[in-house]
């Protein structure tokens, strides 16, 4: 086993619940090199909403909130007020954030309190077989769109954007590098820090989303998609003028005399 | 020479290794584990380069890589 | 009770002194809620709870706590779970429509054991109903609102002290059982106002030994890698939910960690019941009036009330119909005033009324906590009295009520316009 991986995972736990070739392990092993190198193990807890995606950090050995769907950013909020000083991580995927989780996703953006998110976005709902999620692209044939997806699909990034979150950036599970990079950057940053990831869903979300059900050859496909413009990669803000949620909580205590 | 593992428990066969590797190391072999999944062969893993991708890819941390040190002189 | 910490030399958590203070009911209840140690709050306005969120705004940074107004109730529940792993202990508040929101993060509270403290400050429902009426419609949804099979701990102020108490009552209970535990007021009595006693003193957290079901209960950034989970789980917080016979253990344990204790958790008070012949059991603001109905039954003097009753038994003797006149002063009548309403205190209710003929339950609603009543009392008549539309119930009519189900025409002798 890779070591890196052995000494982060909760090993009595494996094998992991991910299918052959699941994008979510590529993600997870992103966000422990991240984690490792930032060294911030002992001061990090995860959170996470209901899908796939939301399975990621229930294998890492941390502190870890496996919560209910779509509300993973508001127990985040607790707990970062509960430990301010505590780094905390969210786990999230395309239904859980956009969907059901969309208004915490808008006021979490908006208050611009310090949490990465990690919206692992496979256009797809996985882990219930394969229904459409507001992420899936127009025309898609899915089990609750037999005839085509009739939705124009919503792109989490303009919405972090629009709502005012400071750290937002979309990489795939094709570009493990720069991911690894963003999330630790996101980590690092002092505010609310959106990194999507394209990750792949080769058993509900390949033929008939890519027309490939090969693991390797959707990868390539998001290659392919990053080179041609068909989807924007990239960090897309990073330097913002608006403070962090604690940060004005302390600003203002300090003015009424408290010491903070 | 890099000393390069694949943990039969882990592997899922999902093939993505073979694509990733610079230098196909990985091949397909007709090892099986005890899931009935496909593992891949290693071959020669004196050309690994260390790039890391095989282990930042595999979804299942199922391979590790090692710069083993030479017992031979370099020079 | 189980006790850690009994030795001698135990340092004595020093006593502030009482403070009498005029407080409206939810004023009390916030600050019983800081007084218990709460230092996380997340709300969203909703009336007749407002007052609490708008308290706890400006108090939570006096003592060092945290306050977040939600983006809605369902985003306040979550919170307030997630800062208890954070170590904080939580509370929110909210009344019928918020409350309905909160069922599945109640739920996610439950099967994860994480002790928090929600108020409902109900008010007439369905829906929208009355947003400014009195009801208790909510006792059920309080004990049944989310899905699955789970035990709750349920507690029914029905005065200013005991919206400070029971708040204060509620945080132990929380943490002695490692469950969220809600506090059902209602608008009556937490938008009156009255003169209580308070005591800033801060809970002795080393007393009460917490229960588990077999939960991870490590809070988060202790070095214990608490995995908290959602599904049916182990002690690490792995999931069994696929694994029939373990999840029948685990939901039998979680239900055990209440049902079991019931002896323990349940709280009634009982007023003039060593005679009783007849029980008044109530919950919350009814008991206020129902007390006065039972004082009103037994003449007690105050400088206000004094009511005699003649009985008036109505007999068929060898056909024809008599009048029997037997001068009786008063009716025996007592109150039964649960203060635990969940989980149900069967046995000790069963034990109150052994001696009673009549039981009399009124409830501003259709008649929902009688039922349970009915169920465990079989060899008493049990009478729901419901009451619709916002107002609570007389004394008057509470009495009025048990006269007419006894029989009783009564002969008032006193001026009683006063009622």
């Amino acid at each position: 086993m890779n070591r890196l991986y052995k000494s982060y995972i909760r090993t009595d736990a494996l094998p992991s619940l991910f299918c052959p070739g699941c994008g979510n392990g590529i993600i997870q092993m992103a966000a422990i090199r991240a984690i490792d190198g930032l060294g911030i193990r002992e001061n990090l807890a995860c959170v996470s909403g209901i899908g796939c995606s939301s399975w990621i950090p229930c294998y890492l050995n941390l502190d870890v909130m496996h919560t209910i769907h779509g509300r993973a950013l508001a127990f985040a909020t607790g707990l970062k007020m509960a430990q301010p000083d505590k780094k905390v991580m969210v786990f999230t995927g395309d239904g859980d954030c956009l969907a059901i989780g969309g208004n915490h996703f808008l006021h979490a953006c908006a208050r611009n309190i310090d949490l990465t998110v990690i919206m692992v976005n496979n256009y797809i709902y996985g882990m219930t077989g394969g229904q459409k999620s507001p992420a899936t692209p127009m025309d898609a044939v899915t089990k609750t769109s037999p005839y085509g997806a009739m939705d124009y699909p919503i792109d989490g990034c303009q919405l972090a954007l629009t709502m005012g979150a400071t750290y937002v950036a979309r990489w795939s599970t094709a570009h493990p590098v720069q991911l690894e990079k963003s999330i630790r950057e996101g980590v690092e940053h002092k505010g609310f820090s959106y990194i999507e990831v394209l990750s792949q869903c080769p058993v509900q979300g390949g033929k008939n989303l890519y027309g490939e059900k090969e693991p390797a050859a959707i990868l390539k496909k998001y290659r392919e998609m990053a080179k041609e413009g068909q989807v924007q990669l990239g960090v897309f803000t990073k330097d913002s003028p608006r403070t962090e949620y604690l940060e004005r909580v302390n600003q203002r205590l300090a003015a009424q005399g408290w010491e903070v | 020479m890099a000393n390069i593992t694949i943990d039969k428990s882990c592997c899922k066969g999902c093939d993505i290794c073979y694509a990733v590797c610079p230098k196909k190391i990985f091949v397909r072999s007709k090892n099986r584990n005890h899931y009935g999944t496909n593992m891949p062969d290693i071959t020669n893993p004196e050309t690994c380069i260390y790039c890391g991708m095989c282990e930042r890819m595999c979804p299942d941390g199922a391979i590790d890589v090692q710069k083993e040190e030479s017992s031979e002189n370099e020079d | 009770m189980d006790f850690i910490n009994l030795a001698e030399d135990r340092e004595e958590i020093p006593r502030k002194e009482p403070v009498k203070i005029v407080l409206q009911g939810n004023e009390a209840c916030a600050k019983g809620a800081i007084h218990a140690g709460c230092r996380f709050f997340a709300g969203y306005p909703i009336t007749p709870s407002t007052e609490i969120i708008e308290l706890l705004s400006k108090e939570m940074q006096q003592v060092g706590g945290a306050f977040i107004q939600m983006e809605d109730e369902i985003a306040s529940a979550c919170a307030i779970i997630g800062a208890r792993w954070g170590g904080k202990k939580a509370m929110t508040a909210t009344s019928g429509p918020g409350f309905t929101l909160m069922q599945e993060a109640i739920g996610y509270g439950v099967v994860t054991e994480t002790p928090v403290v929600i108020i409902n400050i109900q008010r007439g429902g369905p829906s929208t109903g009355q947003p400014t009426m009195s009801s208790q419609h909510d006792i059920y949804q309080a004990r049944y609102g989310s899905h699955g099979d789970y035990q709750i701990i349920v507690l029914a102020p029905s005065s200013v002290q005991e919206m400070y108490d029971f708040t204060r009552k509620a945080f132990r209970l929380s943490e002695k059982y490692r469950t969220p535990v809600i506090l059902l007021g209602d608008e009556v009595v937490g938008h009156m106002r009255e003169k209580i006693v308070i005591e800033d003193t801060p809970e002795d957290e080393n007393v009460i030994k917490p229960l588990s079901a077999g939960s991870p209960t490590a809070d988060f950034f202790q070095g214990e890698c608490s995995l908290v989970e959602g599904q049916l789980h182990d002690e690490e917080g792995r999931r069994i939910g696929h694994l029939p016979q373990k999840s029948g253990e685990f939901l039998q344990k979680l239900d055990q960690k209440i049902s079991g204790n019931i002896d323990e958790i349940t709280d009634i008070n009982t007023y003039f019941m060593e005679d009783a012949e007849i029980a008044i059991v109530a919950y919350g603001s009814v008991a206020r009036p129902a007390l006065n109905a039972v004082k009103l039954a037994r003449g007690i003097k105050d400088d206000r009330i004094s009511t005699k009753f003649k009985i008036v038994k109505d007999v068929i003797t060898k056909g024809v119909p008599q009048t029997l006149q037997t001068d009786y002063s008063h009716l025996k009548v007592g109150l039964i005033k649960i203060n635990t309403v969940w989980p149900f205190p069967e046995e000790a209710l069963k034990k109150l009324t052994q001696k009673v003929d009549l039981i009399l339950v009124p409830e501003m609603n259709v008649g929902k906590y009688c039922r349970e009543i009915q169920r465990v009392v079989r060899k008493v008549k049990v009478v729901p009295m419901p009451k619709s539309g916002g107002e609570l119930p007389t004394p008057r009519e509470i009495l009025d009520r048990i006269i007419s189900e006894v029989g009783v025409k009564p002969e008032v002798t006193e001026d009683e316009s006063f009622i």
